[in-house]
This record gives structure tokens, C-alpha cells and sequence, in this order.
């Protein structure tokens, strides 16, 4: 359990200045200057040792990315682009952040640029973010009257932050999308390679970064590497921030250690699942994106990212969403395959066709007009699916299908006998769910 | 992805107004000489706030014009991101209710009969009376909150039938609601007791602000 001296957002909830002065009395831009003064690999050495993953869903380690940008300029620019497209159904932590703790973002941007050779960060917020947009433009307007960002700052790196948004595409918070975005066109992903380490924002080289990780990468200076490893456990090091959303007793965003037992998580901050902890039905543990984990898996699993994979799903973006025992399954997943469809950016044949027929098959499926074959047609379907695509978003429209097909074949069984077993009440023919074959020829026993 | 077209009922011109276009210059700045063209999400954004709520054919045009693009695409931009409206919306209010499964989990489809039978049986429609519209979004962002839907720059979180509904009575009258969390909680903390961050040693001296005050200070501060 995290104590609250070894939290990180210390203004998690808002109740306190988000301001620059409120800031500083919480410990933000404290001995930034001295983190400068150790150089490029001081701090990407710092923080690979701090063993922090990447907190944007793929968990990947944040020191290493920064050691793929070039060490010299060839005379193009080096760009920081920071992630706070946040829209994976399930997560909201980046809002908190930019909303109530603006400072810590700003001074990660610094650190993170200055250890990449970038003089320009661009923070890329979801269109719909409007007033964490005011809020964070406004702790960016201080910072540089402040003079702890800008020309001839007080850090003696020359450093500019400015903030863009989208107008609501999901897919832009994939990173070349976002790039893509970033340039004003169409949010569609780009081929890899070239990395964007390589050929990124306005082809120079980019690293682009979650807003949780760049803000963690502070305190991660302030308090020292063998701080933030010695929370969690091996290779899932330091605190999260954990979204908890559907049916718990009191949802809410909560920092914790990384690798805390479900149940622990859900008890002590969420006051446990409704209708007590033998009513959960399945957890979606990491957005929308990872295949839910039924109730039996549950109890004491650790959400870090190597445990959740040995359970075939992911930690994700650490978002828990709570299904208890009424909920209806197929139609909570057909609903996530419908947010696929909508978010599909239309690049990819497998991704723009497949997705639509996911959600088409899984909105029978809910009403039980479907053949038992026509499950295991669907499975292989989201194979055909996953990794068929440029980007991660066929895998992601895929992966939620196919944990449901894993751990509730017997619900979806169940729905297509009851729906077998009381047809239609008007007694109309409902259309079979594929064409049935030529008509045979006539045989003697039709004859008889 | 999702079909969009433009309005076929489209206007003559448009034109922005003085503090927009120095506004755009000082956008323009931020990004690299030639590069222009990433202004483009935010000047539609500006042109649809300045139309009120909605991208017209010409501002599309004149976007294009400022940004020295192709017309097909600042089109193509206009028809992608779906937080470009491409017909009208209600004068008072245009409801987006979230409908991804987080909101769905706790209720969101009961928010969407309320629209059905209150606004408009289909979405994008405008009420009778032309104050209202509402859409079914996908998820906004705001999922330890759910249900919640979004007005304009505010969210309404928390949503039960009855503060919903009084949500909407408020927008008919003219007024506009308190936006945030409507069952009192603050933020995303826990409902109730707060189970972290309560070591007052964390804040050595800073004072505690009231809750819930300080979304509703910065309404009418500028677009950023």
C-alpha cells in the first residue's frame, strides 16, 4: 500500500493550488538546474534506472526511448511531443493531471526535452479537453514569466512548450497519428520505419511520450532513482495512476503502487464492487483495449504489466472497469466494438471492414440471433484482425472480442439457445446468418 | 469510421472577425516557416465557435485560403475529426452524451431516452423549438465519472435521470448550470471519506481550497 509521503500528484483531486506557487510548495521546480547540470545521459541514465515503463498502455521503458533520439543534431530540430490525447474509454488520469498538477507536466517537458537535445515540446490534447486546455496554458504563461521555460531561461536551456489540440479522434492518440495530426491533416498512422526517433514532427526527429510519464520523471529526479524502483515490483516499478470507473461503490482516480492486488485496489480506495466482491462478474483492467479478465482470475492479481500479459490481457493505461454479475457482457463488449468501428480511421482494409462486422456479429450475438459456428467464425475473425494493421487499433478492436469469446463462450451459447428456444413472438422468420446453400436437389425421401 | 457530410443548406460567406484573425497570426507563430497547415484543426475549431457551434462551406474555404491548402483538405480534416459539426445545432444547448461502456455500465442509455423524448428522436436534430440537439459521443474522457455528458467547453458529471434532467431544465431557462461532478463530489476523488492524500505533512502550510470552486472560476477566460 502507498504511503502518502511517496505520492506523486500530490494534487490529484484539485483541492489545492494548481498554480505555480502552490507548485513550488509541493516540492515542483525544486533544483531543476542541478537535474540539467548532469547532463543528457545523467537523466536518461536516471531514468532507466528508475525502471519506469511508459504509463500511455504499451509499457515501454521511457530511458531507453529517450537514448533512440540522435546524440548529435544532423541540423534538423529535435521535437518532444507529448501525448495527452487521452481517450481510451476507461481513462481519465492525464486530465487530473493537466487540470490540477499543470507544473509537473511542464517541468517533465523540460527535463525530457533538454535530454533529448529538444528546444520545442508540443503537448497534443484531445479537442474535448477545453478547460484542462485554459488550465494548462495558463501554468504554461507562468512558467514562462517565471522565466523556468522560454529563451535565456533561469535553466540556461532554451526551451518552448506550446499546446495543440484535435477535434475528437481517437486514433490521434496513436503516435503517428498524432504526428499526422500535428502536421494538420487526417489523423491516419504512418508506416514504421522510419520510428519517429528517426523521421518524426515535420520529418525531424520526435519522441513522443505520455503526459503520466513525462510528469512522473520530476520526482523521479528530486527523489532518486532507487526511490521510485523500490515501489512496486521487478520490471513494474513505481506508482501509477489507477482509473476506476463502472460498477464499484465509489469510482475514482487514485495514485497506488504498481503490481497492488485487484481486490486490494478496489476495497480500500473504491469500497469494493456493488453488491459485495462475490457480485463481480469480470474486470477490464488496463481500457478498453485489453481482453477482460473474469471473476475467478481476480482476487489477488497484481496490475503490473508482466502479471496482466500471463493472464492474456494487459495493464494498459491501468483504467479498471468493474463489471458486477448484472451487467450484460456481450452487449458491454459489442459496445466497445461499436466505439472501434466509429474510431477507425479507415486506412487499413482489415481494420475499417473488420471492425464494423465485429460489432454487427456481437449485436446479434446480444440478442442471441446468431449460430454457435458463427462464434468461433468471430474468433477467428478478430485474428485475421489483429496484426493486420499499421496500427495498434486492429489489434485493440480485436483483443476485448476475443477475451470475451475465452471466458463467456457459455453466456453467448446460452443467449443464442434462449433466443432458439422462444423465437420471435410475432412468429416471423428472422434471416439466416448466412446464405444458405443452393437449394438441394430432390431426393426420394422429399418425395415421399 | 463514421459517415459525414455538410449541411446542404450552407450560408454565402464567411469571413473572420478582427480578434480571430490576430489571434490566428499569433497560432500561425507557434509552429516552424511552411508549416503552417497545423494550424488548420485549430482555426476550424476558432471558425466554429465564431458560427456558433458549426463549420460552414465557406469557412472551410477561407481556412484553406489562410493556410495556403487545397480545399479537399481542410474538407477532409472538417469530416474526420468528429468535434467539427457539419449542420446546425440547438441555440442553447447541444447535448453529447457519452455512450462507451464505462458511462454505458452506469446508466448512459438511460440519458439518451431523456434526449429521445425531450430534444429529439434522432440525434443531430434540432428540437422544436430550435434550442436544443444532442449526439451520442464516444467516451470523453471522464470515466470515474460517469455518466456524464458534455456542453460546449463544460462537462456534467455524475448524471442520475433527475440530475440530468435538471441540467437540461436549466439550459431551457437560459441559465447555465454549475458544470462538474452534480452529486457533490469532488473531482474524481471517492465519493465520501477521501482514502489518500490526507497526510497534512504533504502541504506543509499551503491552505486547502473549498472544493469544487475552481472549474467554475475559469468560464470565461479565453480559448486557449
Amino acid at each position: 500500500m502507498l504511503k502518502d509521503k511517496d505520492r506523486i500528484f500530490k494534487n490529484l483531486y484539485g483541492l489545492h493550488d494548481w498554480g505555480l506557487e502552490g507548485a513550488r510548495r509541493r516540492g515542483a521546480w525544486d533544483g531543476t538546474k542541478k537535474f540539467l547540470e548532469m547532463g543528457r545521459d545523467g537523466i536518461i541514465e536516471e531514468v532507466k534506472n528508475s525502471g519506469l515503463r511508459g504509463r500511455g498502455g504499451a509499457g515501454f521503458p521511457t530511458g531507453l526511448k529517450w537514448s533512440f533520439m540522435p546524440r548529435e543534431s544532423d541540423g534538423r530540430p529535435h521535437y518532444l511531443v507529448v501525448n495527452a490525447d487521452e481517450s481510451e474509454p476507461g481513462t481519465c488520469k492525464d486530465r487530473e493531471i493537466m487540470r490540477h498538477d499543470p507544473h509537473l507536466l511542464i517541468e517533465g517537458c523540460l527535463l525530457a526535452g533538454f535530454a533529448m537535445g529538444a528546444n520545442t515540446a508540443y503537448i497534443y490534447l484531445r479537442g474535448e479537453f477545453i478547460h484542462e486546455r485554459e488550465r494548462l496554458q495558463a501554468a504554461v504563461d507562468e512558467a514562462y514569466e517565471a522565466g523556468l521555460i522560454g529563451k535565456n531561461n533561469i535553466h540556461g536551456h532554451d526551451f518552448d512548450v506550446y499546446l495543440h489540440h484535435g477535434a475528437g479522434a481517437y486514433i490521434c492518440g496513436e503516435e503517428t497519428a498524432l504526428l499526422e495530426s500535428l502536421e494538420g491533416k487526417k489523423g491516419q498512422p504512418r508506416l514504421k520505419p522510419p520510428f519517429p526517433a528517426n523521421c518524426g514532427l515535420y520529418g525531424a526527429p520526435t519522441t513522443v511520450n505520455n503526459v503520466e510519464s513525462i510528469a512522473v520523471v520530476p520526482d523521479i529526479m528530486r527523489r532518486g532513482a532507487t526511490w521510485f524502483s523500490s515501489i512496486g515490483r521487478p520490471n513494474n516499478s513505481g506508482t501509477k495512476l489507477f482509473c476506476i470507473s463502472g460498477h464499484v461503490e465509489r469510482p475514482c482516480n487514485v495514485e497506488e503502487e504498481m503490481g497492488i492486488p485487484l481486490r486490494t485496489l478496489l476495497e480500500k480506495h473504491c469500497g469494493g464492487v456493488r453488491g459485495g466482491w462475490d457480485n463481480l462478474l469480470a474486470v477490464i483492467p488496463g481500457g478498453s483495449s485489453v481482453p477482460c479478465i473474469p471473476a475467478m482470475e481476480c482476487g489477488d492479481l497484481p496490475m503490473d504489466f508482466d502479471t496482466l500479459v500471463k493472464h492474456k490481457s494487459g495493464l494498459g493505461t491501468a483504467a479498471v472497469i468493474v463489471m458486477d454479475k448484472s451487467t450484460d457482457i456481450i452487449r458491454a463488449i459489442a459496445r466497445l466494438s461499436y466505439f472501434y468501428k466509429h474510431e477507425s480511421c479507415g486506412q487499413c482494409t482489415p481494420c475499417r471492414e473488420g471492425t464494423g462486422w465485429m460489432w454487427r456479429v456481437l449485436t446479434r450475438m446480444a440478442e442471441g440471433r446468431a449460430q454457435k459456428r458463427e462464434i468461433d467464425m468471430l474468433f477467428e475473425v478478430t485474428k485475421q484482425v489483429e496484426g493486420h494493421t499499421i496500427c495498434a487499433l486492429g489489434d485493440a478492436a480485436a483483443w476485448p472480442v476475443q477475451g470475451l469469446i475465452r471466458h463467456f463462450r457459455h453466456v453467448i451459447e446460452a443467449r443464442i439457445d434462449e433466443y432458439a428456444g422462444n423465437p420471435d413472438p410475432d412468429g416471423a422468420v428472422t434471416e439466416p446468418a448466412e446464405q444458405p446453400p443452393a437449394s438441394p436437389p430432390a431426393s426420394p425421401v422429399a418425395a415421399e | 469510421m463514421s459517415v459525414r457530410r455538410l449541411d446542404p443548406n450552407q450560408p454565402e460567406s464567411f469571413e473572420f472577425d478582427d480578434e480571430n484573425i490576430a489571434w490566428s497570426k499569433t497560432l500561425i507563430a507557434r509552429y516552424p516557416d511552411d508549416k503552417q497547415q497545423s494550424a488548420v484543426i485549430p482555426l476550424l475549431w476558432r471558425a466554429q465557435e465564431q458560427i456558433g457551434g458549426w463549420i460552414t462551406e465557406p469557412a472551410i474555404r477561407k481556412v484553406a485560403d489562410m493556410l495556403d491548402m487545397a480545399y479537399i483538405r481542410v474538407l477532409e480534416i472538417a469530416t474526420f475529426y468528429t468535434m467539427f459539426q457539419l449542420s446546425p445545432i440547438g441555440r442553447k444547448a447541444h447535448i453529447q452524451v457519452c455512450g462507451t461502456t464505462p458511462c454505458m455500465l452506469r446508466g448512459s442509455e438511460d440519458l439518451v431516452k431523456i434526449c429521445k423524448k425531450n430534444i429529439a428522436a434522432t440525434p443531430h436534430t434540432l428540437s422544436g423549438d430550435g434550442d436544443f440537439s444532442w449526439e451520442e459521443v464516444e467516451c470523453l474522457g471522464a470515466c470515474t465519472n460517469a455518466p456524464m455528458v458534455q456542453v460546449g467547453k463544460d462537462v456534467y458529471e455524475d448524471l442520475d435521470e433527475a440530475s440530468f434532467e435538471a441540467v437540461l431544465d436549466a439550459f431551457a431557462r437560459g441559465e447555465k448550470p454549475a458544470p462538474g461532478p452534480q452529486n457533490g463530489r469532488q473531482f474524481s476523488a471517492p465519493l465520501g471519506e477521501p482514502t489518500s492524500l490526507t497526510d497534512p505533512a504533504l502541504y506543509d502550510g499551503e491552505p486547502a481550497k473549498k472544493a469544487a470552486t475552481d472549474q467554475g472560476s475559469d468560464h470565461d477566460e479565453g480559448e486557449t
